[in-house]
């Protein structure tokens, strides 16, 4: 196919995602209409007097048809405006820019740990196909399928902080450390780096290490499996065998010929395993007390703070899709063979 | 009939019945599947948790809601076979009960999810054309937010309980299904049999009733069973975030959630229902991974 042409297809699949990201809000809009809580009560709390509870009614638009409420939000959420968040006072877009950056500081930890040990084990697995090495290797995969990410993150906490002593406890960072270091990013180990405070750094690394760890055992399975599945098929290829016959070495056929060409499909995995990583570091940062976006969703979820929670869902669900549309566009421009 | 002759006449070269030749294709997938000794665990170990879910009340030693304030947080004994929790609450019983639960809620989204994937991805698989484009736009919407994420802001929209929470994890869970069944149909669309049934005049729902629908259920019995292990998974997840069943209900992740905080010093409370868990979603990744070698090799 030519290179117009893939362009082509990527065109159409990108012409797909206003419509997507329309349906995305709409659904976002509509959960928070169902809600049996009244969103004007939330604000004045239950004891304003009625007129006070009218007029903030007028203010919110909520006394107009559904429709024209639709319009209004999203008019709102083009200017960035989410609402305020009835717990934190704050704007919820100002709340998202503060909590986002350590789950993506987390996330991204998890998935550089899940692809190091996850890529190797699942190309080992392949290449000893059937031997007890395998076997291993697919039982473990199996078990961070089915292990709860929660019972995880707990049984962690008992070993390496309780019974070991080798990880901090929950929390970014140790409390004496609070604000030592001026935001930059809010990423904090890349704040630290950037003050060149390497105490803080230290620290910061420390407290990363467990829930990035527990989180990346949960994508390092999949991840594993599906570096198998593809090694396995490129292992078979007729070009492996012609390079073992050239009499390559064994590491060189594995690496550079196998391995070589499950590469683009390697990447559109790592790319969906980091969306669904958003899911997982909900609870993980639950667990962890780790100040992240998936905290703050479900703190204001047991809050019932209806702007926060739905701010954060369509942040997470934006996320999500530039991850796919990002894994998608990856395959069609950089692997050839996709027709 | 002697065994012998009972396995002569299923995996005879000459079927003489249309029964007898599906009933020997059904024992040769039960050979292939037999064959195989980690799919064979998992099938034992669903069946023994559903026996045990459903035995429960004669199971269980203790009523699973029984309080008993002074022998809380007891360890194992010959009691308590699995301690005590907080409030002295028999674990052992209330494990066999909240295995009822958990098998409850995904028996209750498998049967709302299943069927109205297999409609929608058979209907616009078959149709084509705008139904097509409108349907799998819908399911992409759906597949656009973390499942987990969703399904948390819908029980917060509607509230949290098991009701809402079987809701919102079948909401969440269909458009896969939807997916696989669109791409079967496009493929069976175009075979031969399927233009003979057209011929004589079939209607369209007959056609997909009939002919296309039977064909997607291979895979979508493949698909629903490793799905179950996430579907507890995704169950237990809502209940530790206190969305799902809500205490006093025995649910293994609404247990856990009370129990974290005494992980450091009684570890057993927490750590009990979370093999619970554990086994149940490893049992069935193991029974659907056993199933889908056997019905559907081309996806090894």
């Amino acid at each position: 196919m030519s290179k117009r042409k893939r362009l082509g297809t990527l065109a159409a699949t990108a012409a797909s995602v206003p419509i997507t990201l329309f349906g995305l809000v709409l659904v976002t809009f509509l959960i928070g209409r169902v809600m049996p809580i009244d969103p004007v009560l939330a604000i004045v709390g239950d004891r304003a007097p009625m007129d006070v509870v009218e007029q903030t009614r007028l203010e919110l638009g909520l006394d107009r048809p559904l429709p024209v409420q639709f319009v209004i939000y999203v008019g709102k959420l083009l200017q960035g405006d989410l609402g305020r968040s009835v717990m934190t006072s704050h704007t919820v877009g100002a709340d998202i820019r503060h909590f986002f950056p350590a789950t993506l500081e987390l996330a991204t930890v998890a998935i550089l740990i899940a692809a190091l040990i996850g890529i190797p084990l699942g190309v080992l697995a392949a290449v000893k196909q059937g031997t007890r090495t395998d076997h291993i290797i697919r039982v473990l995969c199996l078990a961070g399928h089915s292990l709860p990410i929660f019972v995880l993150a707990l049984l962690s906490l008992l070993v390496f902080y309780a019974t070991l002593g080798w990880a901090p406890g929950p929390g970014r960072q140790d409390v004496v450390f609070d604000d030592m270091v001026p935001a930059v990013t809010n990423l904090l180990t890349v704040d630290a780096l950037l003050a060149g405070d390497w105490e803080v750094f230290r620290d910061a690394v420390a407290h990363l290490l467990q829930p990035a760890g527990v989180l990346a055992y949960f994508s390092m399975a999949y991840i594993a499996r599906m570096t198998r599945a593809f090694m396995l098929d490129s292992l078979s290829g007729e070009y492996v065998i012609t390079a073992r016959a050239k009499g390559l070495s064994a590491a060189r056929v594995i690496w550079k010929h196998a391995f070589g060409n499950i590469s683009v499909r390697l990447i559109t995995v790592l790319a969906l395993t980091y969306a669904g990583l958003l899911e997982g570091a909900v609870v993980t940062e639950t667990v962890f007390s780790w100040p992240g976006l998936g905290l703050y969703l479900t703190v204001s979820l047991l809050n019932a703070d209806m702007n926060a929670v739905l701010g954060a869902t369509l942040v997470v669900g934006l996320t999500y899709l530039a991850l796919n549309l990002f894994a998608d566009a990856a395959y069609r421009l950089m692997d050839p063979r996709v027709k | 009939m002697s065994t012998t002759t009972l396995r002569d006449w299923l995996l005879t070269d000459t079927p003489s019945s249309r029964a007898q030749a599906a009933w020997g294709r059904r024992y040769r997938l039960w050979c292939d599947f037999r064959a195989n000794p980690l799919a064979m665990a998992g099938l034992i170990v669903t069946v023994l948790l559903i026996a045990v879910s459903l035995l429960a009340p004669w199971l269980a030693t203790h009523d699973p809601g029984a309080q008993n304030l002074a022998n809380r947080l007891a360890r194992p004994s010959a009691a308590h076979w699995l301690g005590t929790d907080e409030l002295g609450r028999d674990i052992y019983s209330r494990v066999l009960y909240g295995g009822r639960v958990t098998l409850g809620m995904v028996v209750a989204v498998v049967v709302l999810v299943a069927p109205l994937g297999l409609a929608v991805g058979c209907i616009a698989g078959y149709v084509g054309g705008v139904a097509d484009r409108v349907l799998m736009r819908v399911t992409d919407v759906f597949l656009a937010f973390p499942r987990l994420i969703l399904a948390l802001a819908f029980v917060a929209a509607i509230k949290p309980g098991v009701t809402s929470a079987i809701a919102a994890i079948a909401l969440t869970a269909w458009p896969p299904y939807a997916r696989l069944a669109r791409a079967e149909t496009m493929m069976i669309r175009s075979s031969d049999y399927i233009a003979a049934v057209r011929l004589t005049g079939a209607a369209k729902a007959r056609i997909i009733l009939r002919h296309v629908a039977p064909m997607c259920l291979g895979s979508l019995i493949v698909r629903v069973t490793l799905d179950m292990s996430s579907i507890i998974l995704t169950a237990a997840s809502l209940g530790f975030l206190g969305m799902g069943a809500q205490p006093p209900s025995p649910e293994w992740g609404a247990m856990i959630a009370t129990a974290r905080r005494f992980i450091l010093d009684q570890w057993w409370v927490p750590t009990i229902p979370g093999i619970a868990i554990f086994v149940a979603s490893l049992a069935f990744n193991l029974l659907g991974d056993g199933l889908r070698d056997v019905l559907d090799p081309k996806q090894r």
